[in-house]
């Protein structure tokens, strides 16, 4: 049997106003359906959680961002820190030294000044000392002096004598 | 606008690759078909006289009668590509669906296809033919359920206005050895392609309506589940059919809907190309799986294709803004005379563009229906309706290789079908939705 095949035995090409009403109906009815329980809701939802991520990854990033910066401050802070206990030692010492030397220079003029107030004292000392002494010989002297004055001055001459070496004794001295 | 120039260039050269396959194939075809269907010519005039509605065409159910029926290829894909008020599942079984009709005058009828008892019983008038519920617009046939003798085809020849001799198909009623002539379902095609406005609608749920309330169903329980999953796993990793659905939601997203709408507007609009691509998609799946309750060819049926351009139709011009209409009707920056010339072809692109996609579809699933079935239809072919069993199963082993093939450029088609006219929607839309910069806009 050979037919020939007419359009309208293709019905697939006539457009049957059953099939547009009900497919019309359904279309509307899953768009509806899906974009307002599925849809929407699914394409809300990754939004969301895309948002979250790039707010996370923001978020990581801000936070390294704060932690190196935290950490140049450390570093910051520990060398100055350092920087002033450096500070501190070098003027811990310098005051050291400077004490010390001042307690140097304070014990050497005080021992110059006791040396020199123990000379002076010696000096006085001495010549207290020499004074007396010179008294005392002088005493000692006019003692041999009057004895041997009693001895020898028994003649006027001898007693003449006697002035005159006295006198050129007393001259060099 | 680049992406949409290749994705064009590739629709076109996906359609002439299809156009040409399918030449081969028919031409393969006739040329096996030609000598086996011309031993037989002798038996056609009376072939046709008892060419009885019920399984007709189908191969398997053809020994019905004392002889082997004639296989009938081009009859055969016809009528399964087609659509039926009956689901034939396996064999003689067949789902019995609702059958909703209405004629002007006699008002709204309801039954189920089981009471027509393929082609065997009228109720109210009402007769299956080739799966389809027919009409006796005849006022002397009876009422309520009335057994008849079957259903027969007929070629009628006569002269249309023209003065040319037109060849007609027509079926009749037989009952009480009158015949009653039957009338098709309404279909708007304004009677170019010998349909018309006859004498009832037919707003049944065919095999067509309830693989699409299937699949409403199967994407509803389906979305509602990924739905779920983003409530239920808020904040943590996508699990199980979400995380198998995310990458195309994203994928459909992140190169169809912010691409060709743009940044500002796509949210407003992703849940309707989603739904567009998703529903193809789903039709196109469904239509490759050859049992129940697959194997309805619904993306290839104009009807369905016509109504969701319609829809994209209506989307994108309810949404035009000034600029858009602006374009349409008085392009700004050009000369007033090319303006002349140029409006009425914007005018007509707004409506080539939903035709286009109506017929890329239709055009694309139908060939697709087409090529699987005739090379289904090699077994019997060369089978010679089973009197030749070695031919049979030289068509097995040939047609099912081709056939493997071809699902395989199927299961494709499918994706880059949703994908196309989803694709395109979005650019129609994203078109209407634009904010121009003038300045920018013009200078290239």
């Amino acid at each position: 049997m050979v037919s020939t095949v007419f359009l309208s035995s293709f019905p697939i090409l006539l457009p049957d106003p059953g099939l547009i009403f009900w497919t019309f109906l359904i279309f509307v009815i899953v768009y509806f359906v899906l974009g307002r329980f599925a849809f929407r809701p699914i394409q809300n939802a990754l939004k969301k959680r895309e948002d979250d991520i790039q707010a996370s990854l923001d978020e990581a990033k801000k936070a390294r961002e704060e932690m190196a910066n935290l950490k140049a401050e450390n570093e910051e802070l520990l060398r100055q820190a350092q920087e002033e206990r450096a500070a501190i030692l070098k003027e811990a010492k310098e005051t050291k030294e400077s004490i010390i030397s001042e307690a140097r220079d304070k014990a050497k003029d005080e021992a110059q000044r006791i040396v020199a107030s123990a000379k002076e004292e010696l000096e006085h000392k001495r010549m207290e000392v020499l004074t007396s002494v010179k008294n005392q010989l002088g005493l000692m002297a006019i003692d041999i002096a009057e004895k041997l004055t009693k001895n020898e001055l028994k003649g006027k001459k001898e007693q003449e004598t006697l002035v005159n070496t006295l006198v050129d004794e007393i001259k060099f001295n | 606008m680049v992406d949409l120039e290749t994705t064009f260039k590739e629709v076109v050269l996906n359609t002439m690759a299809r156009l040409f396959l399918t030449a081969i194939f028919l031409l393969t075809f006739s040329l096996v078909s030609a000598p086996v269907l011309a031993s037989d010519d002798k038996d056609e005039k009376q072939e046709q006289n008892d060419h009885s509605s019920d399984d007709s065409g189908h191969g398997e159910e053809a020994g019905h009668g004392d002889e082997p029926k004639e296989y009938d290829p081009v009859g055969t894909v016809v009528e399964h590509i087609a659509d039926a008020n009956e689901f034939h599942i396996w064999k003689g079984v067949h789902m019995p669906l609702p059958c909703i009709l209405f004629a002007p005058g006699e008002g709204w009828t309801f039954f189920m296809t089981s009471k027509l008892e393929h082609g065997h019983q009228a109720v109210d008038g009402y007769v299956l033919n080739h799966g389809r519920v027919n009409r006796i617009a005849d006022e002397s046939f009876p009422k309520g359920e009335v057994h008849i003798d079957g259903v027969v085809h007929e070629e009628e020849h006569h002269t249309d206005e023209n003065g040319e001799e037109v060849t007609e198909e027509v079926a009749y009623a037989v009952y009480h050895g009158e015949k009653y002539k039957l009338d098709g379902p309404t279909k708007w095609d304004g009677g170019i392609l010998g349909g018309g406005i006859t004498s009832f609608y037919d707003f049944s749920i065919t095999k067509v309506v309830f693989s699409m309330l299937f699949v409403a169903l199967l994407l509803i329980i389906v979305f509602m589940a990924v739905a779920k999953g983003y409530k239920k796993n808020d904040g943590k990793a996508p699990k199980g059919i979400q995380s198998f659905m995310e990458p195309i939601f994203v994928f459909m997203r992140d190169e169809v809907t912010i691409p060709m709408i743009g940044e500002k507007h796509y949210e407003r609009f992703q849940p309707f190309i989603m739904t567009l691509f998703f529903f193809i998609l789903f039709c196109n799946l469904l239509g490759l799986i050859p049992i129940f309750p697959g194997s309805a060819n619904i993306t290839g049926n104009i009807a369905i294709t016509l109504t969701l351009a319609v829809i994209t139709f209506i989307v994108t011009n309810l949404n035009g803004n000034k600029h858009y209409w602006e374009h349409i009707f008085w392009m700004p920056g050009i000369p007033a005379w090319v303006k002349l010339i140029l409006t009425p072809v914007e005018i007509l692109s707004l409506f080539i563009k939903p035709f286009s996609l109506m017929i890329r579809l239709f055009a694309n699933i139908s060939a697709g229906h087409i090529i699987i079935l005739s090379l289904v239809g090699l077994v019997f072919l060369f089978g010679d309706m089973g009197q030749n069993l070695g031919g049979a199963g030289i068509g097995a082993v040939l047609g099912g290789l081709f056939t493997a093939f071809m699902n395989l450029i199927e299961l494709l088609v499918a994706f880059i079908q949703a994908f196309i006219f989803a694709i395109l929607s979005a650019s129609y839309i994203g078109a209407a939705v634009e904010e121009h910069h003038h300045d920018e806009a013009h200078a290239h």
